[in-house]
């Protein structure tokens, strides 16, 4: 167990494994190109629950109990958890620790909270502290585009380049036993404004912040894009994607097909109508904890630097026509499994 | 930095998706005259029991409202708006749209702060700046003319 | 002929809202409270008048006619009361629309939920 800091932004981290990992994800991510990789698919938005806050607590809490299964561990084994989700005081993961009651440490990045969560939760274990930690991300389409955007039920027009808040919940539980995938690095993202101020176009919003922790990333570790067999963004969708590849081109960084997002992949944007793709915490901790996972754990895909994008705005801030500052947090990852 | 941002916000707009405008007008015209076209079938029934035209497009608005909340209520006016955009806001089941579906999203927080207050949220504005509009011109119309 | 009219000129008011809406880049509830007051201008100069005469329910339905029937009732109470009719006499136009508007929304609201 290690940690040790490589240039200014990124830390390298030893013993660390990915023990189990769950991800359940409304109807239409399970109707998405990604479905049949996800743990459990919900057949509607709100099943029996009085309000869809409590709804998104329980596609949380239904996360955690896949990845304790799989991980063989139970609750009491959980020293900390680690996580957040985009409702106003995160009480999504806050109010899920009245069941847990295990020590909880909320985080909020946005839609890059899960990344967050792995880096630190990764940062615990390899310098020494925790054996075991929890560490999730949640979002509900419901809740989040009505405290962001408009009321469901309103009609209007969505613009082409608007995101469609997913509605899922990733979990991983790390710890020290070696397992199939480990942690290798991680680096913890600068918050970089570019200027954009339309909340309906969040993917270029957020482009330079990813690009900005990639290329940190890459500097400090001396590594190159090619080393990765799959460099996932978070939920940068279609047009953000595009944003990205041209920002970095002007900066000097190329990137090939290894490059691809959470969002973009988990509609089809083509029959589902999702525009620029999903969007939310929930997004890329469900892609993560489902298909990426599985990829990792059968040795399919060696290398995989997940980077998670959130934009930190407020329906106040854009209200008062504040620009939009964004962030994105990287955790590189490797399979030692077959294959 | 402040150009860095200027270019990069320049580029956005330059590749950002165009939104289908044409498609777009063709759609709010025939989803609008349609929603028109059923408040006029409304308005004649009215005025075969006898009213004016005049004096039936008040009940007309009542009979419209009732169907755009209905819908709403329903789950599908907002395909309506999303295939019709303005065609399906702008008549007045579109403003029936924008009372019930905050009201609706909101009714976990109750019966005063949850659907009371967010029934205005979108239709407040509207009666407002509706209200003060017609109150300004009028004043001027009665201010010029003596008659408003 | 008035079912003619009342397509095509609903129609044409959406659709230059539509065109307002995705030129100018304006939230929905941007594009409704301007052409409300456009409603009201319209009427009060006698343009929107003439447009519901012919057009019918194609002006009144679309939500500039609630300005233009705000207006009209206003020129209407201020020949029975004088200056009090430009308080009284909007409201008192649109009552019919403004309390179903909130009596349905509130069924409706109290009725049904969301779906996604």
């Amino acid at each position: 167990m290690a940690v040790k800091q490589l240039g200014a932004a990124t830390y390298q981290v030893s013993d660390v494994y990915v023990q189990g990992t769950g991800a359940v994800v409304g109807p239409k991510e399970g109707a998405g190109p990604l479905g049949q990789h996800f743990d459990r698919v919900w057949p509607d938005e709100g099943l029996t629950y009085s309000s869809y806050e409590k709804a998104e607590q329980a596609i949380l809490w239904e996360a955690y109990d896949e990845a304790l299964k799989k991980a063989q561990v139970s609750w009491e084994d959980i020293d900390v958890v680690l996580g957040g989700d985009l409702l106003d005081q995160i009480i999504t993961t806050n109010f899920s620790g009245r069941q847990h009651s295990r020590p909880l440490a909320g985080l909020f990045s946005a839609c890059a909270t899960f990344t967050e969560s792995l880096a630190m939760g990764a940062m615990l274990l390899a310098g020494g502290g925790p054996r075991i930690v929890m560490t999730s991300a949640a979002s509900h389409h419901l809740t989040a585009e009505r405290q962001f955007r408009f009321p469901v039920e309103l009609g209007y027009q969505r613009t082409p380049t608007a995101a469609w808040t997913a509605t899922a919940a990733g979990a991983v539980v790390l710890g020290i036993n070696p397992t199939p995938i480990q942690i290798e690095a991680l680096t913890f993202g600068r918050v970089v404004d570019i200027g954009g101020t339309d909340p309906n176009d969040m993917g270029s919003a957020m482009a330079p912040a990813a690009y900005d922790t990639i290329a940190q990333f890459l500097k400090d570790t001396g590594h190159t894009v090619q080393d990765f067999d799959a460099i996932y963004t978070g939920d940068l969708g279609h047009f953000g994607i595009t944003m990205l590849r041209h920002y970095a081109e002007q900066h000097g960084l190329a990137f090939g097909d290894e490059l691809n997002d959470c969002g973009r992949s988990l509609y089809d944007a083509a029959t589902q109508d999702t525009h620029n793709g999903g969007s939310g915490p929930g997004c890329s901790a469900s892609v993560f904890a489902g298909p990426l996972a599985r990829h990792l754990m059968s040795g399919e895909m060696r290398r995989l630097l997940l980077v998670a994008t959130g934009a930190l705005f407020s329906p106040t801030t854009y209200q008062q026509g504040e620009t939009i500052p964004c962030i994105a947090h990287a955790v590189a990852l490797a399979s030692r499994g077959e294959g | 930095m402040d150009s860095e941002k200027e270019q990069y916000q320049q580029l956005t707009r330059q590749l950002m998706p165009k939104r289908p405008i044409a498609r777009n007008l063709m759609l709010a015209f025939l989803v609008g005259g349609l929603i028109c076209v059923v408040g006029q079938v409304v308005q004649w029934f009215f005025m075969q029991q006898g009213m004016s035209s005049k004096a039936a497009s008040s009940p007309t608005s009542v009979v419209m409202i009732g169907i755009g909340a209905l819908l709403t209520g329903l789950g599908w006016y907002d395909r309506v708006v999303k295939w019709g955009g303005m065609g399906g806001s702008l008549p007045i089941t579109g403003f029936a749209n924008a009372m019930v579906a905050p009201a609706m999203e909101f009714k976990t927080e109750g019966l005063i702060m949850g659907i009371g207050a967010r029934l205005f949220t979108i239709a407040g504005p509207v009666l407002v700046y509706g209200m003060a509009a017609a109150f300004v011109v009028s004043a001027i119309r009665y201010l010029l003319t003596g008659v408003a | 002929m008035t079912f003619v009219w009342a397509f095509i000129i609903g129609g044409l008011l959406c659709a230059l809202a539509q065109l307002v809406m995705d030129l100018a880049q304006l939230t929905p509830g941007q594009v409704l409270v301007l052409f409300v007051v456009l409603g009201a201008l319209a009427g009060g100069v006698g343009v929107y008048g003439k447009l519901v005469q012919f057009a019918g329910a194609g002006a009144s339905v679309p939500l500039p006619g609630f300005g233009y029937t705000m207006v009209e009732g206003i020129g209407q109470a201020v020949q029975q009361k004088g200056a009090l009719g430009l308080f009284t006499g909007g409201l008192t136009a649109a009552a019919g629309g403004i309390k179903a508007a909130v009596l349905f929304g509130l069924t409706a609201a109290l009725i049904f939920r969301p779906k996604a």
